[in-house]
């Protein structure tokens, strides 16, 4: 097999973005540039003079990802080429806050890019401050848990609602512990024109601190506890992935990661029934 | 064929005949006329595309990706725009990423002000991006028509500093060179390197403090080499269109002139009109014009004015805390003489308050002392 | 003139393996060849068992210079045939 994103990166040890990333390409072959915002997976990769990508790549800043891409994907097809994917790589930092408005610039034109956000639910590359990803409870070093507040005490932004408001041809949400149907979306959206939009949840061994081997296993639970929704939303219509058969406790994940250690049992019962609540509003 | 028309029609229609792949803006006085014109281009499908930005943040980030892409791609900002754009400046220089962009010079904020200073490019003169101010509305089309053409032989960046009102809203005869006589002048762009699955390699890569400072000695030195360009590339012009801006620097009536009046961009015209009234009741005073402020002509400026008496230079941006900018690196040049000319700074014409020809006259006769002056005029 | 650019799977020279304070094992006598463990590494640094048609796959083989030990293919090979082994250093 052809690598697209070969060893000797320096992300951590378990580390659940390179493994986003190599699914990915290989679905997508090589017929692609790469955008990555600045990011773990940017440090990991770019070290001058070395490169862990097979594929072209252009990292330019943290928040302009989405106009890089407009502009690279413009570019090439006022000079014919009608078939180079533009793929942009970012995280959760740069794809929910700081980048935001450029995304959704990008968005509101329909640029022709796949964007693609791995999601570990803080500003890792920084070590561990919180964003508007990070979830409610989960402690980081800008959200820590202290005598008055316990971690975060605001949810996480509904990204991909938000994006799907921008009434794109498609987005969808997907989880490393679903791989099948991690790549199954990739596929379908490479071949889409227009913008389209996948988050993925893809763990931080070192953020959320739990042992380096766990990695699928929580992005699997995170979507049979509930609190990772499966969806594809294909031209306005939504459509679950997957409905867990009988929902995991949400503690059972909770309680992998040193971040909601601090939260008490009445703090995970909120957390709880908030993703009742959110499970219920779906018919 | 020269035709009455604003100078930032005439000016978009100009970057529309070096055929960019990739056009992208974000509206703001007074660059806006434009954006507008090159929207319009597109819209008869005379401009092979143009990005509606969101944000000037993102208009210099996509074209940012065009250039990388392959593509030959332009901008247009002012003012607050190009603040925004700051992050972006840099990188785009550092990335060495030829595009081309025109800044319809007006002051910042805060307080805010729509009017003509030259404070928002001068801000950015230590980004790695060559800058290029106009003096006249001909100026400002031929520069962004010449600036492609030493962007992609550099591989840096270019700014190209028209004043905001002063020339992007005056209408003037000025000539427009078709798209055929500009193909004459300026080749097809050939990036060096760009993205290309048939060779992926990785741009914009992060280095460390082994690398760092290697790559920003480089665009410096780069710079530097560039200012041989910039004067082939002016005299390239008037081979093609018969018409020349004076490279980097360029004296007028400057010869044999004991007092000189220096500066940027419009203000060099009212200065000569002063310097063709004085002229002819016998005094012997002179221009020198800076069109170049990055490269800095430290040389060039040095030749021209070793030996006069005075010189007064008029800035329209300063250095808050420090000194006015052009006058700084106009000492610094200097320095090097045995005997050194007297310079004097006069600030004006920020936030677009006037210099009349009159105050040129005033200062004029400040200069007439050996004793160096800071006027805010 | 000098560019911040590099070529493709440069990565290779840093050798990564040394990071490892946890080295996984294949005990192939239970292996069925599913390739899990060679999906999951974060490294890309199982082959072997990547291959698509399962006739031409061969048991893991992992490739020692890169592997960090994170462990996952061992919590995920679904036959528990991948033995986290301490290094000795």
């Amino acid at each position: 097999m052809e690598e697209y994103f070969a060893s000797g990166h320096t992300a951590c040890a378990g580390c659940g973005m390179p493994i986003t990333v190599r699914h990915a390409l290989n679905v997508l072959g090589k017929d692609v540039i790469v955008v990555n915002a600045t990011s773990c997976l940017e440090i990991v990769s770019s070290a001058y003079p070395r490169s862990a990508w097979g594929v072209p790549y252009i990292h330019s800043l943290f928040e302009n990802s989405g106009a890089i891409a407009a502009g690279a994907v413009a570019s090439l097809r006022v000079q014919g080429n009608d078939h180079t994917k533009v793929v942009v790589f970012a995280g959760d930092g740069s794809t929910y806050d700081i980048g935001f408005g450029v995304l959704s610039g990008m968005l509101e034109r329909n640029d022709d890019v796949l964007y693609i956000c791995y999601d570990n639910e803080a500003y890792m590359n920084t070590g561990n401050q919180r964003s508007g990803s990070t979830p409610f409870g989960a402690a980081t070093t800008t959200s820590p848990a202290g005598k008055v507040n316990h971690g975060k005490m605001q949810w996480k932004k509904p990204i991909a609602e938000i994006i799907a408001a921008h009434q794109i041809p498609y987005v969808a949400t997907a989880s490393i512990g679903y791989m099948a149907d991690f790549e199954s979306k990739v596929r379908k959206a490479k071949d889409m024109k227009g913008a389209r939009f996948i988050l993925t949840l893809a763990p931080c061994v070192t953020g959320w601190n739990y042992d380096s081997s766990k990695t699928i296993e929580l992005a699997k639970l995170a979507v049979d506890t509930g609190l990772w929704m499966l969806y594809e939303i294909e031209d306005g219509k939504f459509k679950l992935s997957l409905r867990p058969q009988q929902f995991k406790p949400v503690a059972d994940y909770l309680k992998m990661q040193a971040r909601f250690k601090h939260l008490s049992e009445e703090q995970i019962k909120t957390i709880q029934e908030h993703m009742n609540k959110a499970w219920a509003e779906m018919k | 064929m020269k035709k009455t028309v604003e100078v930032s029609i005439a000016i978009a229609e100009a970057v529309k005949n070096c055929e960019p792949d990739v056009v992208a803006c974000y509206p703001i006085t007074p660059s806006t006329h434009i954006a507008e014109t090159l929207a319009k281009f597109y819209a008869d499908g005379e401009l092979k595309s143009f990005i509606a930005t969101e944000s000037e943040f993102a208009s210099i980030s996509a074209i940012c990706g065009a250039s990388a892409a392959g593509g030959r791609a332009f901008s247009a900002t002012s003012s607050q725009g190009l603040a925004l754009m700051h992050e972006v400046v840099y990188a785009a220089a550092g990335m060495r990423l030829p595009i081309v962009m025109v800044v319809g010079n007006r002051a910042l904020s805060a307080p805010l002000n729509i009017w003509c200073d030259q404070q928002d490019s001068v801000a950015e003169r230590d980004s790695g991006w060559i800058q290029l101010y106009c003096e006249s509305a001909q100026e400002g089309v031929d520069t962004a028509i010449q600036a492609f053409k030493i962007a992609e032989s550099t591989l840096l960046p270019v700014m190209v500093g028209v004043d905001g009102f002063y020339l992007t809203h005056t209408v003037e005869q000025v000539e427009v060179p078709t798209v055929e006589e500009v193909r004459k002048f300026l080749p097809k762009f050939q990036p060096k390197v760009k993205l290309d699955p048939e060779n992926p390699i990785s741009m914009g890569e992060y280095a460390t403090p082994e690398y760092y400072q290697g790559f920003r000695e480089d665009v410096h030195r780069d710079q530097l080499a560039a200012k041989s360009r910039i004067v082939e590339v002016d005299k390239e012009f008037e081979q093609v269109f018969g018409r020349s801006h004076g490279g980097l620097a360029q004296g007028y009536r400057l010869e044999d002139a004991d007092y000189v009046f220096a500066g940027m961009g419009s203000v060099i015209g009212n200065a000569k009109e002063v310097v063709d009234e004085l002229r002819a009741k016998g005094k012997k005073v002179g221009v020198l014009k800076i069109r170049s402020l990055r490269p800095f002509p430290g040389e060039e400026v040095r030749k021209l004015l070793e030996g006069k008496k005075h010189v007064a230079i008029f800035e329209k941006s300063y250095s808050l805390g420090s000194f006015a900018p052009v006058y700084a690196d106009v000492i610094n040049s200097l320095y090097p003489l045995r005997k050194r000319p007297v310079v004097s700074s006069f600030i004006g014409g920020l936030g677009g308050k006037d210099v009349p020809t009159k105050t040129v006259h005033e200062v004029f006769k400040m200069i007439k002392k050996r004793e160096p002056l800071e006027i805010w005029i | 003139m000098k560019l911040a650019i590099a070529n493709p799977r440069t990565s290779k020279e840093n050798k990564t393996g040394d990071w490892r304070s946890f080295k996984p094992i294949v005990h192939t006598e239970n292996c069925i060849k599913c390739g899990t463990c060679a999906s999951y590494c974060p490294e890309g640094c199982i082959s072997g068992v990547d291959k698509k048609n399962i006739q031409e796959r061969e048991f893991p083989k992992i490739d020692y210079d890169y592997c960090k030990g994170c462990g996952i293919c061992a919590n995920e090979c679904p036959k528990k045939t991948i033995e986290m082994v301490q290094e000795e250093k």
